[in-house]
This record gives C-alpha cells, sequence and structure tokens, in this order.
C-alpha cells in the first residue's frame, strides 16, 4: 500500500534526486516507472521545478519532428523513479501554436501517469484557465501552487485547502527557487501514481445556452472519433473553433455527417467566447473562495519599473545601454579569455602535437596539428564567449526584463518579420555569429526565430571587421573609416531587405497577432541561470564539434592536396574555376580562394591572401595594395562581409534549424548575396572612378 | 451613455470591462487564454498613442499591438473624476 505523503520518513524522495545526479541520462532499473508531466502558462516556474527535480540528470533535445525544446529527466524516489516530461508553456490547450498542439498531443497519445500544473500563485485567475482545459484531458491532474513566497509578500492569502476541495485536485503550496513545497509534490506524486481512483475532479460546467449544442455534437461524432480521443473533448474543440481538431473531425466524419456538424457549428460560430467566459466565471467563484485579502497597491515595484522600462524612448534608451553593458561584458571578458585558451591549450599542444608527430610523417603533423587540433580549437575557444553571453541571456530572462527589451524593440523588429527578442542575439552577433544564432532560442515565435537565425549571418561579427579595418587601412588610407562604416551600413541594410523579402514572399504564413505578458520582476536564481548556461553550451559543443572538426580537416585538405602548397592545391584549382564569376566583382583566381578559406574561419581570408600575394621582404599591407586595384578591393571587403557564414555558425544553424535544407537555402541566398554585393562594389567603384 | 469604446482609445490609468472581442477564432481563443473575454475588467497602464499598449487583465501584465486592442470593446468606467 502507498504511505501517506505526511508520515513519510526524513530519508525523504528528495535526497535521492539530483543528489545522486549522474550525467548518464536513463532510468534506473528496477523500480517503477511513474511518468509525469510538468504542464504551466509561461513564466510561472516550471523550469526552476524541473531542473530543481531532476538537476543534470535530464536531456534537452527537441520534439519528434520540430523545433520545439524537448526536456526530459529522472527523478528517484524511494520507491519508484519519476520521468518527468517538461511540456512547453502554453496559456491554452487550443492549437494556436505549435507548442500548444504539442502539450496536448502528449497528453492525449502518451498518457502520463500524471499531470503536475505548475502554476503561479500570484496569478491564480489566468492560471486555472489552463486547469479548466487540462480537467478536460484523460489524466490525473496535481495543482502544483508556485511562488506562495511572492503571493505572500503582496499580501494574498490563499487557502489551499479550500481550493483543493473546490477543485477536486490535490494543491500544493510551493516556492521553487526555495526549494520550499518540493519534498510534499513528491509524495502527492507517489500517493496519487498508485491510486489514480481517489482523483476526482469537479469540472467546469458550460454555460446552459450550448449545452445541448456541445449534446448534439457528442451525438453525431458518434463512435467515429477514434482511440485515444474522447467525444466530449473533440466536440468542445470544435465548438472553440480549433482548427487541428476540425480537420481531424473531417478526416474521421462520413460526408454527410460532417455537413451536419459543419452547419451546427457555423450556427453557433460565437461559442469560443461562451466556453471561454464561462471557464472565467467557474474560475472567478474558486477564487472568491480561497483568497481571504487581497491588498494588492496599486504601485508595485514592477510597475514602478515599467514606467521606464516600457517607455518608448526611456525603454529604448534603457535596453541600448543594457545592451551596451553586456556586449562590454561579454567581449571585455571573453575575449581575453579566448586568447589565453587559444594560445595555451591550442597553440601551445599543437606545437607539442607537431613536434611529436614530424620526424614520422610531417604530412600526418600537419593534418593533425592544423586541420583537426585547429577545427577542436576553435569550438574550445567558443567556451568563455558562450558562456559569458548564455549567462547574461539568462539574467535578462529570469529577471523579466527579457519581456520588457522584446516590447520596446518590437515596433521596430516587426517590420521585416522579426521579434522585440530577436534584437539581443542579433545586437550581440556583432561579436560573433554563433553565440547570436544559438542565442534565437528566446524567441518563442517559431517563425521569427528561424528567421533570426537565417538572418544573422549578415551581422558583422569581430573577425570580418578585423579584416575590414585592417585591408581597408591597407588600401584607402585616409577614407579607410568611411569604407568601413558604408559597408557595415550595407551589412545591416541588406539584413533588413533579405528579412523583409523572406517574411514577406518565402515564409508567408499569418502575422501572429502581439499579445505577450510582462511577467514580475523578480532577482534572478543562480541555479537557474547556471543551467540555462551549461545547457545551452552542451547543445553547442556536442552537436556542432563533428561538423566543426570535419569541416576545418576536409579545407586543410583541400588546400594542401596534392602539392603541399596552398597554390597548386585543390583549392586553388576549384579557385581557377571560379573565377569567371570572380571575373563580375573584378577578382583573379586567388582572391576567389581568400574568400573560400575563409569559410573555415573568417580571419583565414587574410592569412591566405599573404600567402598567394606574398613578395619577399615587404609586409602585407604594403604588397597586397601594388597587386590589387582599389576597386577590387572594395569588392573583395564588401563580398567577403556578405559571404557565407564560417563553418561554427553553419553547424550552429544546423542545429538550431534541425535542417540541412533550411541550412543549405540560407548558404546558398547568403553567396547570391555575396556576388550580388560584390560586384555591385565593384560597379559603384569604377563609376567613382577608382582605379580598376 | 456608457457605449463601448476600441482599447485603443482608452488612457493610461483608465479602467473598463470588456464587451466584445472581434476577430478570427484563432485570434479571439488566444485572447481568451489570455483573460480578455467579456465580463472581464480591464485597466489600461500605458498607452502613448502609439506602438502596443499595456493593460492589466485579471491580475496580469499584458502588452497588446494596436491593431489587436482596437479589436476589444471595452465599456470605460465612469470614474469619480469623469
Amino acid at each position: 500500500m502507498p504511505e501517506r505523503g505526511n508520515s513519510r520518513p526524513q530519508a525523504s524522495p528528495v535526497a535521492g534526486c539530483h543528489g545522486e545526479a549522474a550525467a548518464v541520462v536513463r532510468p534506473p532499473e528496477g523500480k517503477r516507472l511513474i511518468k509525469v508531466a510538468l504542464a504551466g502558462q509561461p513564466n510561472v516556474g516550471k523550469s526552476t521545478l524541473f531542473n530543481m527535480l531532476t538537476g543534470l540528470n535530464q536531456h534537452v533535445g527537441n520534439w519528434p519532428g520540430k523545433t520545439v525544446e524537448q526536456k526530459l529527466g529522472y527523478c528517484s524516489l524511494q520507491e519508484a523513479t519519476l520521468e518527468l516530461v517538461d511540456l512547453p508553456g502554453t496559456y491554452s490547450l487550443t492549437a494556436n501554436s505549435e507548442e500548444e498542439r504539442i502539450a496536448r498531443d502528449y497528453i492525449i497519445k502518451e498518457r502520463p501517469d500524471l499531470v503536475v500544473l505548475v502554476a503561479d500563485a500570484t496569478n491564480l485567475e489566468r492560471n486555472l484557465y489552463l486547469l479548466a482545459e487540462l480537467l478536460l484531458l484523460p489524466a490525473p491532474i496535481i495543482l502544483a501552487l508556485n511562488m506562495m513566497d511572492v503571493a505572500a509578500s503582496e499580501g494574498l492569502e490563499i487557502n489551499l485547502r479550500a481550493l483543493e476541495e473546490a477543485l477536486g485536485v490535490p494543491v500544493v503550496g510551493m516556492s521553487a527557487v526555495r526549494n520550499v513545497g518540493v519534498r510534499e509534490l513528491l509524495a502527492k506524486i507517489y500517493e496519487l501514481a498508485c491510486d489514480p481512483s481517489t482523483f476526482r475532479p469537479v469540472r467546469p460546467q458550460m454555460r446552459p445556452e450550448h449545452r445541448h449544442i456541445l449534446a448534439q455534437l457528442e451525438v453525431l461524432l458518434g463512435e467515429h472519433v477514434p482511440h485515444p480521443y474522447e467525444p466530449h473533448w473533440v466536440a468542445l474543440k470544435l465548438l472553440e473553433g480549433d482548427a487541428e481538431v476540425t480537420a481531424l473531425a473531417q478526416q474521421w466524419l462520413p460526408p454527410e455527417t460532417w455537413q451536419q456538424v459543419h452547419s451546427l457549428l457555423l450556427r453557433h460560430e460565437d461559442a469560443i467566447l461562451d466556453i471561454a467566459g464561462g471557464r472565467y466565471e467557474w474560475i472567478e467563484g474558486i477564487v472568491n473562495r480561497v483568497i481571504s485579502s487581497r491588498r494588492r497597491s496599486e504601485f508595485s515595484l514592477t510597475d514602478r519599473i515599467d514606467r521606464y522600462a516600457t517607455h518608448p524612448f526611456w525603454g529604448v534608451l534603457l535596453l541600448l545601454a543594457a545592451a551596451t553593458l553586456s556586449f562590454l561584458l561579454v567581449y571585455s571578458l571573453g575575449s581575453p579569455l579566448q586568447g589565453l585558451l587559444e594560445h595555451y591549450l591550442v597553440e601551445r599542444l599543437g606545437e607539442w602535437l607537431f613536434s611529436a608527430l614530424a620526424p614520422i610523417s610531417p604530412w600526418l603533423a600537419g593534418f593533425v596539428v592544423d586541420g583537426v587540433l585547429a577545427g577542436a580549437g576553435t569550438m574550445v575557444t567558443f567556451v568563455p564567449i558562450l558562456a559569458i553571453f548564455f549567462a547574461v541571456l539568462g539574467v535578462f530572462e529570469d529577471t523579466g526584463y527579457m519581456a520588457r527589451a522584446a516590447f520596446v524593440m518590437d515596433r521596430f523588429m516587426h517590420a521585416i518579420g522579426l521579434h522585440g527578442r530577436s534584437f539581443l542575439p542579433l545586437l550581440l552577433g556583432f561579436g560573433c555569429n554563433v553565440p547570436a544564432v544559438v542565442g534565437t532560442r528566446i524567441i518563442d515565435s517559431q517563425r521569427a526565430r528561424l528567421l533570426s537565425v537565417l538572418l544573422a549571418p549578415l551581422v558583422p561579427c569581430t573577425a570580418r571587421l578585423g579584416v575590414l579595418t585592417t585591408l581597408s587601412a591597407a588600401f584607402f588610407g585616409r577614407k579607410a573609416l568611411v569604407v568601413s562604416m558604408s559597408l557595415i551600413g550595407a551589412n545591416v541594410l541588406s539584413l533588413a531587405a533579405l528579412g523583409l523579402v523572406l517574411h514577406r514572399f518565402i515564409m508567408r504564413g499569418e502575422q501572429l497577432a502581439f499579445i505577450m505578458e510582462l511577467p514580475l520582476y523578480h532577482s534572478p536564481n543562480v541555479r537557474t541561470i547556471a543551467l540555462f548556461v551549461w545547457h545551452h553550451m552542451r547543445a553547442f559543443l556536442v552537436r556542432a564539434a563533428t561538423i566543426i572538426v570535419a569541416a576545418s580537416a576536409g579545407m586543410w585538405l583541400l588546400s594542401t592536396l596534392p602539392t603541399g602548397e596552398i597554390s597548386g592545391s585543390y583549392l586553388a584549382a576549384f579557385g581557377r574555376l571560379l573565377s569567371p564569376v570572380g571575373q563580375i566583382m573584378g577578382f583573379d583566381w586567388r582572391l576567389m580562394v581568400a574568400l573560400l578559406s575563409s569559410f573555415v574561419a573568417k580571419e583565414n581570408s587574410l592569412a591566405t591572401l599573404s600567402v598567394l600575394y606574398a613578395e619577399p621582404g615587404q609586409a602585407v599591407t604594403q604588397y597586397l595594395p601594388q597587386a590589387i586595384t582599389q576597386a577590387t578591393a572594395l569588392a573583395f571587403l564588401a563580398a567577403q562581409m556578405l559571404f557565407i557564414p564560417c563553418v561554427a555558425t553553419v553547424a550552429a544553424i544546423r542545429q538550431e534549424t534541425r535542417s540541412w535544407r533550411w541550412t543549405l537555402a540560407d548558404i546558398g541566398l547568403l553567396l547570391i548575396l555575396a556576388i550580388l554585393g560584390g560586384s555591385a562594389a565593384y560597379r559603384v567603384a569604377l563609376l567613382l572612378g577608382l582605379p580598376g | 451613455m456608457d457605449s463601448a469604446v476600441p482599447l485603443v482609445m482608452l488612457g493610461p490609468g483608465e479602467e473598463g470591462t470588456i464587451v466584445e472581442c472581434q476577430g478570427g477564432h484563432g485570434f479571439v481563443s488566444r485572447l481568451a487564454a489570455m483573460g480578455f473575454t467579456p465580463g472581464s475588467r480591464i485597466a489600461v497602464l500605458s498607452n502613448y498613442g502609439r506602438g502596443p499598449l499595456l493593460v492589466r487583465v485579471h491580475g496580469s501584465r499584458v502588452a497588446l499591438g494596436r491593431g489587436e486592442a482596437a479589436k476589444i470593446l471595452v465599456r470605460p468606467e465612469v470614474g469619480p473624476n469623469a
């Protein structure tokens, strides 16, 4: 028999949870496995609770065939093991978004043993709306009322026992960040999983006006509804105008029955508001009974901060200040660390490996050090920058500021199909495109996220800016600054233009309405942020490693074989093959090769140029201007600023889009853009009278 | 008398009761899930005449585009100083 939660011995289930967190994610054997789904609206602390329960014993992947993140983890109790699935945060379970479809499909099709609804105690009304929807699905539910401490500090007193009675659902009051109530929740999970028959919820009733319509629909649907769907739920979703269920019902029903259903639905198009209104009436009745005091100061801290943070002028100024500070923090702290890693780890190891391998075969030594190790080293040197970058994003997200940043930027970003949340990752892309691409995870609209990923390579990163400043100083002397600024401006303009085109013509689809919740501000939680950093870093390092190392090794082979010199290599042969394309931009084969070599790392183009044009006894900034005309140089700079992203960015794009098709399409687009940009720059330079 | 006006017409600090939400099913059900249903009380926190509005509904702060706010009809509350 299951034990009662209260009489549980003190060697509690929680102790075993993340304490023994192994790096390997798998269910321990021999114990009963209880499948628990965590559901909840956004910003209720659901991820905090998930992290609390699973610690490092979790796996972050994607829902099959989707770009939405799926988190799965294990937590072992004394008598059983919990398999926890963190469902996407959703306000309701109507098929308005991919997240909502995933959440409800999981409950309907995978049939978890129970669902824990994590709710924000400070916002009981809206959170119970999701409960009203969940109660229609075939799973027992526990209501985990999180942020009880915040509610108490706002003067809200919630009678948990009364709430439990009114809902007929087990209720646990908790504060996940403070580890309060977690133990009790685990006890209740075990209790309910052992005896689901004790679950007797009070479900919201429909308003009488539509009750008979619902009954009629249920009769029509009859036995046409296949397992695991239930006719009552399907009928209700039809009345709510749920697009996915409507399409399913049309498939299931014989045409004449569908006609009847369809005309019934047409006559009651207003039912959705009635159903939703009915739910809020049900909720209001409950809330009035369980909240005894409601002393809410009209001007809370959040309101006072928001007066500036969401102001059309001060808000933008504040965001720019915050972004500048983050940028400085990421790169002033991260870049020196990156340099140190590069020097002490990659270079030292390289020297040692080279001297060890050179006696055996100089060729092998070159391949291992300049091909494989160089690729692996690139990965390692990304670690500090990525870690700081994600820590900054984590703080913005966890404090609630991210929503404000999105709010003030949304107007500007919407015009090119992006989301307010696209702004920060793209801005930080001026440092490096890799974190920009990976950082788009904070964008909750899937379309806007994909678009941000595809556009991110057009933000000029420091490597490209380095090549730009070095070469424009060598070629254009006092006009170097004007040239550099115009080319950076051209990149930003092409980003906007490409965004507009992709948004309008290729990705089409309806524009999602702008409705966004602004959560209460709260102080950041170190544990939440640390796990945020860890998961994002690990995902990138593990998945991108193979692509980066393989591409780096491959490029080394191409630029070395068969002669051992880059000028006689396959890469050079390829460059010569492409010289008709190069001619449009005024390039000879050497410039084409330099451009191609920037694929491994953007700064390589400079190194390649210096090798290919080398004049003995002269510095690179001297002999290049003698060999290359100003018009060609401008075209080269324009093309290298727009050229296909470096391999690390390509790996990141592939990882974030989960699609080689989008990745290759993006590479193709940028390639075309680079050729167009390069030849346009060449023509403009000739028109301006620069020597060609 | 107190007739319904689009939500965009309400200034900061003004309150009212939602009378109607217009638009397609998808839009209306998204609104409903965020707490915008007929009969709900709503307070405008900020409205600068352009750009999105910030409102409080069912205890939460929600940002709404102007186009979206134009589709929500509200009966303004007659305040003590109105």
